[in-house]
Formats: C-alpha cells, structure tokens, sequence
C-alpha cells in the first residue's frame, strides 16, 4: 500500500526530488553545508528519514562523503555553487582516486545571485577536476538524474557532479518517482593502497586510469537517452540544458531541440550531427559559454547567445530576445525593496557601535552583512566564507597605525566555524604591531539560509543535543591573549564601550557578541527543554 | 478569458498567477495552496520563487502557472492572467507583470482587520482569485489542508470564504 502511494505523482521542489531519489536509492549518507539554492535537500533528506548531517563546511562534507563511498555505501553531499570552490582540493583528487561504492555531490548554482557573492558557472569544475556532470531541467529530472548520477558512479567507480541552479533546485514541480531499484551490498572495507594513496607514483597511473574512464564516458555520452533530440522545424535548431531548455521550448515550441541532460563529456559527435541538420543551430545557455566554447573547439559552427545575456538567469522573454538578436534594453524588473535586518536583531547593536566608533569592518557572509546597508553602512568588505580575518588582518599589516587601530573583522558563528579558525591561527601567528579584534556575531543558528545547526550550537541538522564547539574555549586553547563574551541586550552602550576598550589596548582579542536570533530563540530553547527532558528520562 | 494567453495557447492553456508582497505577509505559503490546489486537480503545475534574501523583510513574488503542460517556471514579464497582491506598496512595481485584460486582486479586496486572524489575509486574497478560476471547491479545500496545520485550518477556510464573498461583491471604482 505504501509503497503504491509512494508511486503516486507528488509536488515537489528540484531540492526535494533530489533527497527523495538519494532515499530510494539507498543513500547511506547526506552531508554538506547549508547555501541557498542547496540548503533543503538535507533538510528533506533527514525529513524522510535518510541519515543527513551538517558538516562544518563542504570540504570537511565532501571528504566525509569519500570515506562514506570508500566502503561501497552511496553517498550525497550537497552545497551551493560557492561551496565547491572550498571543495574543490578533495574533488580534484577524489577524481583520481575514484571511489568503491557511489558519491554525487551536488553543486547548486545561483544564476543572477539571488542570494550569493559571485555568480560562477560550475560546470566548469566538471571539466578542471575531470567528473561526469548532470544537468537536470526541472524536478522530475532532479529525480531521474540522482538516480542516474549513482548509477554511473557505481559503474565508472568515479564522482558525479549534479549541477542544478535556483529554478530547478526551488521550483516546484510534479514528479513520478521510479520503483525501487536494486539496495547497495552492505558497506564493509577492502585495502586499495596504490588505488587510494595519491602519492605520486600512485597518482601517475590514477591520472591514466581517470582519463581512460572520461574516454569510456564520452562514448557512452553519444547513446545516452539523457541527451536527446526532439525533432521539428529543421530551420532552427536549439542545443541546451538545464532549465534553459524549457525557457527554449516554450518560446519556440516548434523548433528542434537537443536536450543535454549529461553535459560532461559532452557528446560532439551527436552534437555536430545535430547541428548538420538544420538551418540555423543556436546553443542557449545560462552564464558561462560552457556548450558554445566546447561546441565551437570541436569545429562545429554554431551562434551563441550576445555577451550581455551572460548575466543574469534567462527567462522566456530573454530566450526570444536572444533568437530575434534584440539587443535594446530590457525591461527592468519592479524595484523590490531591499531586505534589511529583523526588528529586534542583535546585529542592530553591533553595527550601531560600528558605526559611531568609525571603525573598519571586515565583514564576511551572513545575514550581518546587512550592515552594508542603511541606516549603518558600517561593512567595508565582504568577499568569501571566513574572509573578515585574513582581510582584517592584511589592513591591519600595512595601514598606518592610526588607522589600523580602526580595524575590525566581524565574522557569524556558522561562518566562524566553517573558515574563521584557520584566520585565529593566523592572527596569533602573524600578529600586526597594532593587535586586532575579532567579534563573533554568535546568534546560535546559520541564519540566512534559513537557521540550520552547525557544530557551534550543539544540536545536529535534526536538532538534537551533540557536542558542542565553543568559540571562547577553542580561541583561549589557540593562544588568543584576550578573549571576551558579551550576552548582547537591546541597548548599544555595552558592547560599545568594550569595543572601544579592547580597541585601545592595541592587544589579540576576541569578542564573542553573543544572542539568540530573534527568529528562532523560542525554538532553540523548546529544543534545550526536549533535550532536558530527554536526558532526565534516561539514565 | 481562463485560456491565458501567456504560458498556453489553446491546444495547451496555461493559467498564469503571481503572488507579491513582503516577507512574512505569506506570499510563499499562498503560492503554495494554489499549486497544491492545481495539483489536486491533476494539472501539471510550475511554482516558483526566490529564497534566501528575501527572509528578511524584502519584497517577495512567486509565480505559480499550471495546465496541461508547463515549460519554463516563470512567468514570463507581462503574461501575467492575475496578479495577487498582499501589500499595498508592492501593487505599483508589480502591475507591469499582468497582460492586457489581467486581473488585479489588489490587498484591499478584503480589510485584514474585519478577518478573526489577521494573518490569514494572504487565504482571503487566495479566496477571492479562487472566484476567477476553473478549480474545484473540493481542490481547495484539500490544499488548504495540506498546506495548513490543524489549528489554523478553521480561521483560514473562514477567511478564503471572506475572500470568495469579497470577489462577488461589485467594487465602487472611484
């Protein structure tokens, strides 16, 4: 009966069509670090109730899913399109190594930066680190191709990527799950020395061994059923991917399409016969000319869409503008208002002394970056997870000292967690002559991807009780002479004078500016109170 | 006037609704009710929005398009069938995205206070579009359902009644 339901049609989000293909087929592990469009795949992952946890960034995430995969288990990791970057040192070699059982990561990309610094295109890791790449369309290929992408690890013992982008991870959409597949054998482990010790008279023959592997999957790209042709007017053909393929069809509905579902090898052969056959052959695409370069180096003619449609998601609009070679200017969209930080936030106090005390901020990625804003504009920079360090430190290295004694790094304790530690340890190793001072914006949660646990709250992604790492403890154990907390209340005053204070002394300091976010304190203290209740229970 | 024009033609009819307003006035959880209700009723249906910034007070639009088949998530700019509106300042930057002959449902249809939970202004809203729409009374019914939990099922049904009654009664146009 259940298992009949379960066949039924359901509305689901690119996102939750992923955790559910990683459910039925047997995923062992989901791990990753929250980034919006990635964040609800585990969170969904866990809600059915598949084993997923939050790591403390996507490298530790990704290297924990190679362990994973190591032993013949399937594994998933998730994060958005920045998060490879901080990946990419295990990806790259993980390539090399290959893997025992099956490892997808996912790779969310954020076209037109809806909620992102940058606006990278990551199908170009696939290509650099040498993985197959799979570019669903919407959720019901979110689906199919999680399903797929454990399919041609376990065959090719090699790491997929699965890159979708904010309308295909957020939009929801019918799907038609599949039924069940054959369960991986139990994971155990067997000894591969010269397989996974990438030493390099090991890594030599594993480079050989990838390439053979891309070679094998380059044909099997031409005969796939995941790149198909959808014939019609012979006049115009469209070669794309991902959901730029349904912006393509809806505006030109008669055109002929090649649909690219597996866009790493890309399969030229079907491709220049493709391009043969029509009139005109356009490759649409978002962002990068990932399809066009690879299409053009391959010797085979095609048009391209014009430099400014490079920015930005397409759209239906953009699609006829692109084939009309209309050029004048878009329309722009309504002016949103901007966000802006919550009533009651206890950023609102730090930025305020920020502010008043003229100081220059290194900021970093969270909802505090806000305080670039009005009415503060208190936020110098903000470039990469955990940057606020380093770059404070850099200004404080070379400006004179009566400005280098203004300079603050303000990091959140996700972000602190994820890659701030590795900025203390710089700070008490390369100490400018003119100290520093460090505030952890401590609000308890991951609060702009939508209040995720991390290892600083002591909760996992479920919310139960798990260990803890605690900011001032690890700070005092790293040798930072001059560690202070400070519960943040509604009034400035406080913080400010210690700010000023430990400014002055020209000292390493580290201030953990601590409160709840205002969003989730009555759910993190009805989580303290189950997990009380929990421990008085059991004995 | 229910074959939109934008997302369909009249082989394949596509309804397309956006739903404005600001974060927390329930955008999300409206768009949500309308797909499941379009769902229910067997359509193919494309709901889509912007995450992540928006949480924090910004504006926030979701579109939603469902019929035999739905290609692309947007709606595209100006297609629009109807606009739904949960903020009176978010009225002016949206109305660009209705075609021709499209219909507003503007926030003040129904007065958020003469509702017993102001919140369920976003249901209202929905239950005046509902009058506009070929679904069916037992679709929405369950969406509302699915989408709410129990304890706010009863306020919400009254304020999607509040809604329909509101749509049935001429508007003065001044």
């Amino acid at each position: 009966m259940s298992e009949m339901s379960e066949m039924e049609r359901q509305l689901l989000s690119g996102n939750s069509a992923i955790a559910l293909a990683a459910l039925h087929a047997g995923v062992r592990l989901g791990t990753g670090y929250p980034g919006t469009p990635s964040t609800e795949i585990l969170e969904a992952f866990a809600q059915l109730g598949g084993h997923a946890q939050w790591a403390p960034n996507e490298k530790v995430a990704l290297e924990v899913g190679i362990g994973a995969a190591f032993t013949g288990a399937r594994a998933l990791v998730t994060m958005k399109h920045v998060g490879l970057n901080v990946a990419a040192d295990p990806l790259f070699s993980v390539a090399h190594t290959g893997v025992t059982g099956a490892l997808v990561v996912v790779s969310a990309d954020d076209p037109g930066m809806a909620s992102s610094q940058n606006e990278q295109d990551n199908r170009r890791y696939a290509v650099a680190a040498a993985v197959p790449m799979l570019e669903p369309s919407d959720s019901q290929e979110a689906y199919d191709f999680t399903l797929a992408a454990i399919e041609i690890s376990e065959r090719w013992k090699i790491p997929v990527l699965l890159r979708v982008t904010t309308r295909v991870c957020h939009t929801q959409a019918p799907v038609r799950p599949r039924p069940p597949g054959s369960p991986p054998p139990p994971p155990h482990f067997e000894h591969d020395l010269a397989g996974r010790n990438l030493i390099p008279s090991n890594a030599r023959p594993a480079h050989r061994r990838l390439r053979q592997k891309l070679a094998e999957l380059a044909e099997w790209s031409e005969t796939t059923p995941l790149n198909h042709v959808l014939p019609g007017d012979p006049k115009l053909g469209i070669i794309t991917s991902g959901v730029s393929f349904m912006h393509a069809r809806e505006a030109v509905p008669g055109a002929s399409f090649l649909k690219l579902g597996f866009t790493h090898p890309l399969p030229l052969k079907k491709i220049a016969a493709f391009a043969a056959g029509v009139e005109r052959c356009l490759v649409l695409e978002e962002n990068d000319p990932y399809l066009a370069d690879a299409v053009r180096a391959a010797g085979v003619v095609v048009e391209s869409k014009p430099e400014p449609f490079r920015f930005g998601e397409l759209n239906v609009d953009r699609v006829r503008r692109i084939l009309a070679g209309n050029l004048s200017p878009e329309p722009a969209l309504p002016p949103g208002r901007p966000p802006e930080l919550c009533d009651g936030c206890s950023h609102h106090v730090v930025f305020q002394a920020l502010r008043d005390l003229d100081c220059i901020v290194a900021g970093d990625i969270g909802c505090y970056a806000l305080g670039v804003l009005p009415p503060y504009k208190a936020m110098d920079s903000c470039v990469c997870m955990g940057s606020s360090i380093g770059i404070g430190l850099g200004l404080r290295h070379v400006l004179p000292p009566a400005e280098a004694r203004r300079v603050v790094s303000v990091i959140g304790d996700s972000t602190f967690v994820h890659s701030g530690l590795t900025g203390l340890a710089e700070m008490i190793y390369n100490p400018p002559p003119t100290g520093h001072v460090v505030v952890i914006l401590d609000n308890s949660t991951t609060a702009m991807t939508g209040h995720q646990e991390h290892p600083g709250t002591g909760r996992t992604l479920e919310h139960a009780p798990t260990g803890k790492v605690v900011y001032e403890d690890v700070a005092r154990a790293m040798g930072i002479p001059d560690v202070r907390v400070c519960p943040l209340g509604k009034d400035s005053a406080v913080f400010q004078e210690l700010l000023q204070e430990v400014l002055a002394s020209e000292r390493l300091v580290l201030i953990v500016a601590r409160r709840p976010c205002v969003l989730v304190a009555k759910n993190i203290r009805a989580y303290d109170q189950c997990a009380r209740a929990a421990e008085g229970v059991t004995p | 006037m229910r074959a939109g024009r934008g997302g369909g033609d009249a082989m394949n009819p596509v309804i397309n609704i956006v739903i404005a307003g600001l974060g927390g006035q329930g955008v999300i959880k409206a768009s949500d009710i309308l797909s499941v209700a379009a769902f229910q009723s067997g359509q193919d249906v494309k709901k889509s929005e912007i995450h992540g910034m928006s949480q924090r007070g910004g504006s926030v639009t979701s579109d939603v398009r469902y019929g035999p088949q739905v290609l692309s998530p947007m709606v595209p700019p100006g297609e629009a069938d109807f606009l739904v509106v949960l903020d009176p300042d978010q009225v002016a930057v949206n109305r660009g995205r209705l075609r021709a002959g499209g219909v507003l449902i503007a926030p003040d249809l129904v007065d958020a206070a003469s509702l017993a939970n102001r919140k369920s202004h976003n249901v209202a809203l929905l239950g005046a579009l509902s009058t506009h729409l070929a679904l069916s009374e037992a679709a929405w019914r369950a969406a509302l359902h699915a989408c709410l939990p129990e304890k706010l099922r009863a306020v919400n049904e009254q304020a999607f009644a509040a809604g329909r009654r509101a749509a049935a009664t001429p508007q003065t146009t001044p």
